[in-house]
């Protein structure tokens, strides 16, 4: 039985397509993804984001254990700043991949996927030393996402420009919104400037249908989990299950920005060393031919299978259909000519780099 | 949704139209609006045979990719080529939107449409 946000009933009001992910009930569309897709590339969107999960870890040791837990290195963090990281198994593997919010000097917020929650907490509670404290607060917390140029502008009706946080990966905590405390980031998964607010559960519904309403006259409407994957493969973000999972290590995805390999000591580190330079790389597929590309799909040259697909469909803003693969290192060079066994028929293809698509400065 | 009288159906939400001796086959109101934005459509060549219950081409929407079966035993005559450029009239005019004309004969059971309504409520 899956789990319902507490937006639930407000996106049934709305018409939305309700699906299972991640072990909820989530809406997948309102009107249709393409749409919902470009609202937010040209204005704005809202999305419920309940369903991620939320654990706080707090104490002397906090940092400690973040730098060994995690792959990135949270010495000398500030508070009010965000920060990305894969968290590996002993192989190097990913078991997930997630946000880091310092709160204040030994107090973190971390964000993880919906489906790997209960598997982080076991994870992470297992591998704790020291003098910490760590709470799963998901089922307190609601979040929404305002995702679009038009963010700031939906924001500044309910709160003075100044408050909100200015610079992407910050944050500010207690902004009201209509007397609703919410800590605001500037972060997201659409690769568009915007903003996600995490806020008690409890104010929800009050929260989204202000949002929802203030939104409509700028044409910012809500959007469902199916805008929020094709808008996150056209920014080429990679998604846990997808482009990583406990198999594949945070390097050979392309995530070295996150692996502080040069820390002391940190769960997957010694692994990682050992498999040495990564033997696989991320790149971007276009279609050249005639078809649709999606995960799990054979990439091949001259008969010899070089890789293959991780995510894809159609890019409504960019165009055409795209996907990205874990390639042999060799092949992950933009502009080779591949197919991609596409149930069968082989569908001409070709390499090209990621991003698929960057926002306009 | 849109479900004419004069149309029979599949319980696989294809629909069929019998005109000038052959069997006009499409997707339904109902299949493309659970499909959603149908992006590609990829048409089987004329001349191809197939046998009732086969899928005869698919329809991708952004989502997923679903076959289109065909409920007639025989032979693609015509295909709608429009739909390679413009498979979104799939979604604006179901029934107009047609895949395949087939000649041959049907050899799975179809719906009317007041049983085909009962049946995607039942769904």
């Amino acid at each position: 039985m899956e789990k319902k946000t507490v937006l639930y009933d407000e996106h049934v009001k709305l018409g939305a397509k309700m699906v299972p992910f991640g072990g909820f009930i989530m809406p997948v569309q309102y009107t249709n993804i393409i749409g919902e897709h470009m609202a937010v590339r040209e204005k704005a969107g809202l999305f419920d984001v309940s369903h991620m999960g939320e654990v706080s870890l707090e104490g002397p040791d906090a940092e400690a254990n973040l730098n060994y837990l995690l792959t990135n290195d949270f010495t000398g963090m500030k508070a009010g700043k965000v920060r990305y990281s894969p968290m590996c198994n002993d192989s190097g593997g990913v078991v997930d991949d997630l946000l880091v919010y310092k709160m204040e000097e030994n107090s973190y917020l971390i964000v993880v996927n919906a489906s790997n929650k209960d598997k982080d907490v076991e994870w992470m509670q297992s591998h704790l030393f020291g003098e910490v404290t760590f709470r799963d607060i998901s089922d307190d917390i609601a979040q929404i996402a305002v995702q679009g140029p038009l963010s700031a502008e939906l924001l500044s009706k309910f709160v003075e420009k100044e408050k909100l946080p200015d610079q992407y990966y910050t944050f500010r905590d207690a902004v009201f919104i209509e007397g609703i405390c919410c800590l605001v980031s500037q972060t997201g998964y659409t690769g568009e400037y915007g903003f996600e607010l995490y806020f008690p559960a409890a104010d929800g519904p009050k929260l989204w249908n202000l949002l929802v309403e203030a939104g409509k006259e700028y044409g910012i409407i809500p959007c469902g989990l199916g805008a929020r994957d094709t808008l996150r493969l056209e920014a080429s973000m990679p998604l846990y299950g997808h482009e990583m999972n406990d198999e594949i290590t945070p390097l050979e995805t392309g995530l070295n920005f996150a692996v502080k390999m040069g820390k002391k000591d940190f769960i997957g580190k010694r692994a990682m060393e050992e498999k040495g330079e990564p033997k696989i790389a991320r790149i971007g597929i276009k279609v050249t031919g005639r078809g649709i590309i999606r995960e799990h799909m054979d990439v091949m040259l001259n008969g010899k299978q070089i890789g293959h697909t991780t995510s894809g469909t159609i890019l409504p803003f960019v165009g055409g259909s795209h996907a990205m693969a874990l390639l042999e290192k060799e092949y992950a060079k933009p502009g080779l000519a591949v197919t991609v066994n596409v149930r069968g028929r082989e569908v001409p293809c070709e390499t090209e780099a990621l991003p698929f698509y960057t926002k306009k400065k | 949704m849109n479900t004419p009288a004069e149309l029979k159906y599949t319980k696989d939400h294809e629909w069929v139209k019998e005109e000038d001796g052959l069997f006009v086959i499409g997707i339904t109101d109902y299949a493309q609006d659970a499909l959603g934005d149908i992006v590609f459509v990829n048409l089987p060549e004329i001349d191809d045979e197939f046998d009732g219950g086969d899928a005869v081409c698919d329809v991708e929407s952004v989502k997923a990719v679903s076959d289109v079966l065909t409920p007639v035993t025989g032979k693609v005559v015509e295909i709608n080529e429009d739909l390679l450029d413009a498979p979104e009239m799939v979604n604006e005019d179901p029934y107009g939107a047609w895949f395949v004309k087939m000649e041959g004969e049907i050899t799975e059971d179809l719906l009317d449409a007041a049983a085909y309504e009962t049946h995607c409520k039942d769904n």
